[in-house]
C-alpha cells in the first residue's frame, strides 16, 4: 500500500502546482503510515526528479517514452495506472490542472476509484471515513466529501499547500515501462503551441497576478500591467470585456468562464469586479484593487484598495515595487 | 452527424448561496437556476455544426423535473429533440453512468458538455463518459472543426499552451471559451421548443463514490484597507511587511 503522485513537467523541471502535490501526498502517506511515490512522464531532467525527495517522496518511477513528451491523455492514464498497479497504491494525488482533469476522470474509471477534485485539505480519516474539503460554487462555498471507494483519487487546487522543502533529500529514480501500443496515441496531438508566458510565469501557477480591465483604455496601454508584473515577478492577466475586445488573449482571461486562479496576491487594476470575475479569483489569499471609481463593487472583496487613477497609481507601484530588495 | 450535448442545471452566477440549517443540503429556496455556462459553449458549437453539415442535436439533462425550463431554453435555442434522466444527480460518477447508458443506446458521433459546472466545478463528467465508452475526451477544449466527415479537428488548453488534436468520430469534448458564441432564444424558437420532443427515462442504477457529508462557507474578509492614491507605494510596503505576501 502507497500514496502515488502524478507529476507534471514543464520545461524540464517539475510545475510548482506538482511539487505541492509531492507534499500533499507526502502528507497523506504519513496519515496513513506509508511511503509517498511519484510518477513522472516524458521530458524530465533526472536531478528534477531526484529532487523531489525535497518534497517527502522517497521514490520516482519515470517512463522516458519520448512519444510522451507531449501531453497524451489515453497513454498517460496508461502509464499512471500501471504505477498505480505496481506500487498497490490506495491514494493517488495529481494537482488540479487541465491534464490532470483529463487523466485523473479516466483512472477513477479504469481504476474503480472515488474522485474529488480542486482539493482544499487532508483527508480526514476518523471511523474508517475519508473525507476532503473541495471548493464549489465557483469558490463560493466548500464542501466535505467521503470517498467510498478503496482507492482515493485528489486533484489538489494548486496554491492551497506549500510544497515542503526538505533541502538536499533524494528520491531513487525506478524506470517504468508501460508498453504502449499505437491505440495509445490515436487521440496524439498533432501540433503542441506553448504560449508566450508572461515573463516565464504559467497564470495558473503564478504566486502572484497582475490583471487589467477596460480601465486601461486600450491595449497600447498594457506595459502598465507588464511593467508591475515583472517587477513583481508575476503572471499577466485580464477581465472578460479585454479579451472580448482583442486587448489580450483569450487565454489570459481570468473569471467564471475563463481561468480561475487562486494566487497569494492579486492585483486588479481598471476592472470594476463584476461576480462573473470574482469567481474566478474570489480564493485568492490576498486581493488588490485599484479603480477610478469609488463605489466599483470590487472594493467589497479587496484587501486592499486605491482610489485613483492606473495611469498615475501604477507607476507609483511600480518604482516602490523596483525599490524592493528581493 | 448525430450530437449529444450534456446539459447542467445550475444556480446563476449572481446567486447567493445558502445550505440548510444543518449544513448538510444545498438550499434551493430563491435560487434562478439557469443552463451551466460552459455547456452553453458545448451547445452553441453543436447547432452551428448542424446548420452546416445537418444532423441532429440532441440535449440531455440529468435531474429532475425543476429543470425543463431550462432544458425548454436549450430547444428554444436550437436543439432538436431532449432527454432528461430522471434523478438527482448524487456525483459526477453516477452523472457520467447515465450519459453513457443513454449513449449506447443511440450512436452519437459526438458528445460534447461544458468543462465544469459552475456549481459542483468538478471537471469529471467528460473524462469518465469517454472511459465508460472507450473513445477518446479531448478537455478542455476551445476550437471544434470537421476535417471531413469522419474527423474533427480540436484545439484543447494545457498549462502553458495548447495541443491541436485531429481525431476520429466518434469522440467526448468539453467546451470552454472562445469555442462559440451562446446565443439567446429568439420568439421564433421558443414557440417551436414547445412541440419539439422531451423524452423522460428513468435512471441505470449506478453506484456513488463521493458522499456528500456536508457544506460551508469561506470566512468573511476583514473588510478592504484603504491607500491614498498619493502615496500609493506605500502598498507595496505593507503587502510585504503586513500582508507578507511580497
Amino acid at each position: 500500500m502507497s500514496v502515488l503522485v502524478f507529476v507534471e513537467g514543464f520545461n524540464g523541471e517539475i510545475k510548482k502546482s506538482s511539487l505541492e502535490a509531492a507534499t500533499y501526498g507526502y502528507q497523506v502517506a504519513q496519515q496513513l503510515g506509508t511511503t509517498a511515490t511519484a510518477v513522472a512522464i516524458g521530458e524530465v531532467h533526472e536531478e528534477a526528479l531526484a529532487k523531489l525527495g525535497e518534497q517527502g517522496i522517497s521514490k520516482v518511477l519515470y517512463d522516458a517514452d519520448s512519444r510522451l513528451n507531449q501531453f497524451v491523455a489515453d497513454a498517460y492514464v496508461k502509464v499512471i495506472a500501471k504505477a498505480a498497479q505496481q506500487e498497490n497504491a490506495k491514494v493517488l494525488v495529481f494537482s488540479n490542472s487541465n491534464i490532470g482533469a483529463a487523466v485523473g476522470s479516466k483512472l477513477a474509471v479504469r481504476l474503480n476509484g472515488s474522485l474529488a477534485t480542486n482539493v482544499t485539505t487532508l483527508p480526514k480519516t476518523d471511523g474508517g471515513q475519508f473525507i476532503v474539503t473541495r471548493g464549489v460554487f465557483s469558490g463560493k462555498a466548500f464542501a466535505d466529501v467521503n470517498l467510498t471507494s478503496d482507492l482515493k483519487i485528489i486533484a489538489v487546487k494548486k496554491n492551497a499547500f506549500e510544497a515542503n522543502h526538505n533541502a538536499g533529500a533524494t528520491a531513487t529514480i525506478e524506470k517504468l515501462s508501460a508498453e504502449l501500443s499505437d491505440a495509445d496515441f490515436a487521440a496524439a496531438p498533432k501540433e503542441t503551441v506553448m504560449q508566450d508566458s508572461s515573463g516565464g510565469v504559467l497564470l495558473p501557477e503564478a504566486e502572484i497576478v497582475v490583471s487589467g480591465g477596460r480601465g486601461l483604455k486600450g491595449p497600447e496601454n498594457w506595459h502598465l500591467v507588464e511593467d508591475l508584473a515583472k517587477a513583481l515577478g508575476a503572471a499577466t492577466a485580464c477581465s472578460k470585456p479585454v479579451s472580448d475586445l482583442d486587448w489580450r488573449p483569450h487565454h489570459e482571461h481570468v473569471g467564471q468562464t475563463g481561468i480561475t486562479v487562486s494566487p497569494n496576491l492579486y492585483i486588479a487594476i481598471g476592472i470594476s469586479g463584476a461576480i462573473q470575475h470574482l469567481a474566478g479569483v474570489n480564493s485568492s489569499k490576498v486581493i488588490v484593487v485599484i479603480n477610478k471609481d469609488p463605489e466599483a463593487p470590487f472594493f467589497k472583496a479587496a484587501d486592499y484598495g486605491i482610489v485613483g487613477d492606473a495611469f498615475d497609481v501604477v507607476p507609483k507601484l511600480i518604482e516602490a515595487a523596483k525599490a524592493l530588495d528581493k | 452527424m448525430k450530437i449529444l450535448v450534456c446539459i447542467s442545471n445550475v444556480p446563476d452566477t449572481t446567486s447567493k448561496i445558502n445550505f440548510s440549517g444543518d449544513n448538510k443540503s444545498f438550499d434551493k429556496n430563491g435560487v434562478q437556476f439557469v443552463i451551466n455556462p460552459w455547456d452553453e459553449y458545448a451547445l452553441t458549437r453543436a447547432i452551428e455544426l448542424k446548420e452546416a453539415k445537418g444532423g441532429n442535436v440532441t440535449v440531455l439533462n440529468v435531474g429532475e423535473a425543476d429543470a425543463e425550463p431550462n432544458i425548454r431554453k436549450a430547444l428554444a435555442i436550437g436543439a432538436d429533440d431532449a432527454i432528461r434522466v430522471n434523478a438527482n444527480p448524487k456525483d459526477a460518477f453516477f452523472v457520467a453512468q447515465q450519459i453513457a447508458a443513454i449513449a449506447k443506446q443511440n450512436n452519437y458521433d459526438m458528445i460534447l458538455m461544458g468543462k465544469e459546472s459552475i456549481d459542483y466545478n468538478g471537471s469529471q463528467v467528460h473524462g469518465m463518459v469517454g472511459e465508460m465508452l472507450g473513445i477518446p475526451a479531448i478537455v478542455p477544449a476551445f476550437k471544434l472543426d470537421m476535417v471531413d466527415d469522419s474527423t474533427a479537428r480540436l484545439e484543447r488548453e494545457i498549462e502553458g499552451g495548447k495541443e491541436v488534436v485531429e481525431v476520429k468520430l466518434p469522440f467526448v469534448a468539453s467546451a470552454q471559451q472562445p469555442m462559440s458564441e451562446p446565443r439567446i432564444p429568439n420568439m421564433r424558437g421558443i414557440m417551436t421548443a414547445r412541440t419539439k420532443p422531451l423524452q423522460v427515462v428513468e435512471p441505470v442504477s449506478a453506484e456513488v463514490k463521493a458522499d456528500y457529508v456536508g457544506y460551508s462557507k469561506p470566512e468573511k474578509k476583514g473588510g478592504v484597507k484603504m491607500i491614498d492614491a498619493e502615496n500609493a507605494g506605500e502598498l507595496i510596503t505593507l503587502l510585504r511587511n503586513e500582508a507578507k505576501v511580497l
